[in-house]
């Protein structure tokens, strides 16, 4: 592409953000006996050099569970295999069974931070790279522009290279980028192979599942059921199938071992929810304490129909008329269903609904631009503990500087460009006066970042109350509440979505 | 909390600009982007250079002026002019509110959390006057070539290649020195110059020399430009000089100018009797030719020659740290270049010979310190978005003298920055200003491309496989060396590219006519 040598620009650019993040405090420094996830990734090494793979999900003498036992997939604990080998190479001491539980050194963290930012340039920023080259209908410049804002995303930077959730969140994105450009681009066997990774690294992108099963079983309709959409369904299954056997393979040999893994990865003997998270269950328990109301199986019940209920529409209408973009919306739209009703979601987890965020802001650069932010900002207590203030408000605003002068977000603010021409065309048919929806927009985002500003002010400079504790971590959830939901009231609603039906 | 209430604030004044970035102003998204790069670079490795200012905020904060230049507590005395002196003064007054102990002139190497923060944004701020210089730069380039594309705009090129300068960023905001600002009034003073100001650019530039007298080094070239194009009001049609117009009064306003300057700086030493201890302090030439790393100069191949002639045997001995003491003035007459006169028609061809100064002081100069490159390569800058010699020069120049510093951050976790970083500016300004020049020929020739591809097997080389060899232990200064002579070769290049162009470049009146 020409203007290649800005695009390297914008790469190297990110590359640096992220080195220069990662030289700060990570989760659980210093702090033992348990210190953060961290160290959990450095155990998980250590589990994986040193013993069996029959032994890495059951707890033994070996292996104590409650000390950061494995909880995801095969592929994560052969990739923190394949790390445990450099570590040896360089200074077995960092992996020595039982003597190197909370090892911590300056070379040790050199070591971890690389491997991180080693995984992110293999896997991630190609794949940002090369889906920001096949955007259609923009120009070069645009296209570069984007590819800036979303490398400069702060959420994902700061848990992988500040807070260190190693579970390299970039990894499994990154693979399930891959898997979003194959199925786009036609090369859906390449695409659903690299979704099936995405989600035996990370169980987590089982969000992500239903649109890629929607669009794919969308296609094979397209082309006909008893010609080329039968051949194409059974080659999908095919590798779905494979690609599941060859990373579940060691685990087959006996069945006791592949249920202690899935109990492992599905933990639903856990709550509705942990901590303070930004989704509904949390805010709604403010004032109806649901956990102690409804009892464990009725939560399950109710937090799987509230889901399911909430991504029909959208799954539906993909099936019915898939296309690249309709794609992209729907993934969109599941994640955002999946974290506001779904159970035990983690804070992190809204890093899975800003992927597909990320891919759609060329074409709603406002409402992405709002929404990215204040996913940023839901993070903000986890952030705070690992004394992240500074890095987190610094790349907040170069995401901002840099949305804001690539796309000029100000100025697209009418109701065409913010998909909400249909909602207001039908609002107007009782309340012909309500021609305002874009000032009540653009008013509503400065009072959201004056807010935004202003807990993160409070919660840095004052103590809370005695009596609320979390309170402001409880405000935070009820703002990004109120966003998300004023997003998904924006996409969810199949009849506004127009784009073109796939065509081949 | 007293830091976080600062943390704060800072940031929200920088959130503020970065609101009114929305407006599309693509100069204020560079300058706070890249003030948020060097947010970003604040827990990064810091030389000693921090210990030295924190010791100037504590000298000047907590003796008074007769001792300011006496005090030696410490082992980094007070070696910049009054200017400076005060500069550090009027920080510290800011300090007291972040730390009070590192005023404290008995508190040797105290580096608290606090005190880092506030030395950091300190540099950061200052930076301010560099930012609103290189606008002021921006608009003495021309932009003749319309280019809609904003990218490929010479603005907006130089303003990167300004704003974002790799050797600026390293030395500043890592290796920790205030060069922004100082660098931000000359190039203020250059374009001042530029726009006929001259009696502001004088100003600006005597006040710089009172700040660091290393700017000494192109002093030569502000004061032929100003008697040449200020005191001279009028040229003969062919562009020489008019004898008959010279003005005694600009040439008495200009000399009171200075002497006004110098006497605000100087004057309450001259009071106190102290003028030989500061002038002592400025120009310590009891220190060797060489510094402890070796500038990229002529006397590092020198040295180097010698070195390897005295290993093979060839030499008695070593002669390298035996330099007689009548070197200062060698360097010094080596250093200013044969004064053309064609040189000094109009300001680009003042600009050209402050760069010679530059260069050549460098080349030949006294005791130099690898980050004095800077002097040469940031006005140097201003050239190249004009003509795609000047470009080619420019390149080769910045490329060498930014590799140059690397020895500088010699520590692990920077070694992934300064490369990205690295990459990052010389990809940018070399393929930017390949685009702007497209029309013309090619920048580089096969040589000139083979030697600055030959900085990345030099740079794998030093940093990823001599560690690992056994001439580690043996010989461990041959990274040093091999950097150092290899820059030599280019910067030597450059300078001698840039010497042929000065006379061989037809004069701006002879081409005005034509």
């Amino acid at each position: 592409m020409e203007k290649w040598y800005l695009m390297t620009a914008v790469v190297l650019l990110g590359l640096t953000v992220r080195w220069t993040v990662s030289l700060n405090s990570y989760s659980g420094a210093g702090k033992p006996p348990m210190f953060g996830d961290y160290e959990a990734q450095r155990h998980w090494q250590e589990i994986t050099f040193n013993l069996p793979i029959k032994q890495w999900y059951f707890n033994s003498s070996d292996n104590n569970l409650q000390y950061w036992g494995l909880d995801y997939p095969p592929l994560t604990a052969y990739h923190s295999l394949l790390c445990a080998y450099v570590a040896q190479f360089i200074n077995p001491d960092w992996i020595a069974l039982h003597s190197s539980r909370g090892y911590e050194s300056q070379a040790h963290k050199l070591f971890m931070r690389a491997t991180v930012l080693i995984a992110d340039l293999l896997i991630y920023i190609p794949a940002v790279v090369l889906h920001c080259c096949c955007l259609k209908e923009i120009s070069t410049k645009k296209k570069i522009a984007n590819a800036l804002c979303i490398l400069l995303y702060p959420g994902l930077i700061l848990i992988d290279y500040g807070h260190f959730q190693i579970m390299y969140n970039s990894v499994s994105l990154g693979l399930a980028l891959w898997g979003v450009l194959g199925v786009s681009c036609d090369w859906d066997l390449l695409g659903s192979l690299a979704f099936c990774l995405a989600v035996n690294y990370k169980q987590m992108e089982l969000y992500h599942s239903l649109p890629f099963f929607c669009f794919l079983l969308g296609k094979c309709f397209k082309k006909g059921l008893k010609g080329k959409g039968f051949v194409l369904f059974v080659k999908l299954a095919g590798t779905v199938v494979a690609s599941f056997t060859l990373c579940w393979l060691p685990f087959f040999t006996e069945r006791a071992q592949a249920l202690q893994v899935l109990r492992r990865l599905f933990p639903v003997d856990r709550g509705l929810f942990e901590d303070k998270v930004a989704n509904i269950w949390c805010s709604v328990s403010v004032f109806l304490k649901i956990k102690d109301i409804l009892p464990h199986h009725v939560q399950i019940i109710v937090s799987f129909c509230l889901t399911l209920l909430s991504l029909l529409p959208a799954c539906v209408k993909l099936t019915l008329q898939p296309s690249p973009k309709g794609f992209r919306f729907t993934l969109v739209s599941c994640a955002l269903s999946f974290f506001l009703f779904s159970f035990q979601v983690h804070e992190k987890s809204i890093l899975l609904v800003s992927l597909p965020v990320c891919l759609v802001l060329s074409e709603i650069p406002f409402m992405s631009t709002w929404f990215l932010l204040v996913s940023t900002f839901s993070m903000l207590p986890l952030l705070l503990k690992d004394d992240l203030l500074m890095p987190s408000v610094v790349t907040t605003m170069a995401f901002f500087i840099a949305c804001a002068t690539s796309f000029s977000i100000f100025e697209k603010t009418s109701e065409e460009e913010l998909r909400l021409k249909s909602f207001s065309v039908s609002v107007r048919k009782h309340l012909p006066r309500f021609t305002f929806l874009p000032r009540i927009i653009q008013h509503l985002f400065i009072i959201s970042v004056i807010t935004m500003v202003l807990l993160t002010l409070m919660t840095v400079t004052l103590d809370p109350p005695q009596k609320l504790p979390d309170l402001f971590s409880v405000l935070d959830s009820w703002l990004i509440n109120s966003v998300t939901s004023l997003r998904k009231s924006g996409r969810g609603d199949p009849r506004q979505r127009e784009e073109a039906p796939f065509t081949r | 909390m007293r830091i976080k209430w600062v943390e704060c604030a800072a940031l929200s004044v920088m959130a503020a600009l970065s609101v009114m970035t929305g407006g599309g102003s693509w100069f204020l998204a560079l300058a706070l982007g890249v003030t948020l790069l060097k947010c970003l670079l604040i827990p990064t490795y810091h030389s000693t250079d921090f210990e030295v200012h924190r010791n100037w905020l504590a000298i000047t904060h907590s003796l008074p002026i007769s001792q300011w230049y006496y005090e030696a507590t410490s082992e980094w005395t007070l070696d910049y002019p009054p200017f400076f002196a005060w500069f550090e003064y009027a920080l510290s007054h800011v300090a007291k509110y972040f730390d009070q102990e590192m005023l404290n002139v008995h508190n040797l190497n105290y580096s608290s959390s606090r005190t880092l923060l506030f030395q950091r944004f300190s540099v950061i701020f200052t930076d301010a006057l560099f930012v609103y210089a290189v606008h002021e730069c921006c608009k003495c380039v021309d932009g003749k070539k319309a280019c809609k594309e904003l990218t490929e705009k010479p603005k907006f090129i130089l303003s990167v290649l300004l704003l974002w300068n790799f050797g600026l960023l390293i030395v500043d905001h890592i290796h920790f020195q205030y060069n922004g600002f100082l660098f931000g009034l000359m190039l203020l003073s250059i374009a001042r110059l530029f726009q006929k100001r001259h009696m502001e650019g004088a100003f600006l530039f005597a006040v710089l020399l009172h700040f660091k007298h290393i700017y000494l080094y192109v002093a030569p070239a502000y004061g032929i430009y100003l008697l040449r194009s200020y005191c001279f009001t009028a040229n003969k049609p062919d562009g020489s000089i008019r004898w008959n117009s010279f003005s005694f009064v600009r040439l008495i306003s200009l000399g009171l100018t200075v002497f006004l300057v110098s006497a605000l700086s100087l004057g309450p030493f001259l009071a106190l009797n102290q003028l030989p201890q500061v002038f002592s302090r400025l120009f310590p030439f009891k220190r060797g030719l060489c510094h402890a790393y070796w500038a990229p100069n002529f006397w590092a191949v020198y040295n180097a020659l010698d070195k390897v002639l005295s290993v093979i045997g060839l030499n008695d001995k070593w002669f390298g740290s035996a330099v007689p003491t009548h070197s200062p003035s060698l360097g010094d007459s080596l250093g200013h270049p044969h004064l053309h006169p064609d040189c000094h028609i109009g300001p680009r061809g003042f600009l050209r010979c402050l760069i010679l100064c530059a260069l050549s002081s460098f080349m030949f100069g006294w005791h130099v310190h690898e980050k004095a490159i800077l002097l040469a390569i940031l006005p140097m800058s201003l050239l190249s978005v004009g003509k795609a010699g000047d470009a080619s020069i420019f390149l080769i120049l910045s490329t060498t003298g930014h590799y140059s510093l690397f020895p500088l951050l010699f520590t692990a976790p920077e070694l992934p920055i300064k490369i990205l970083l690295m990459l990052l500016f010389t990809i940018y300004s070399i393929s930017s200003l390949k685009t702007l020049f497209r029309k013309e020929k090619p920048l580089f020739n096969w040589m000139e491309t083979f030697y600055l591809l030959g900085l990345g097997p030099l740079e794998v080389f030093c940093e990823f496989v001599f560690p690992f060899t056994s001439w580690k232990l043996k010989y461990p200064f041959i990274p040093l060396l091999l950097t150092s002579v290899y820059c030599a070769v280019g910067i030597t290049y450059a300078w001698f590219k840039l010497y042929v162009s000065v006379f061989t470049d037809p004069p701006v009146g002879k081409t005005k006519k034509q």
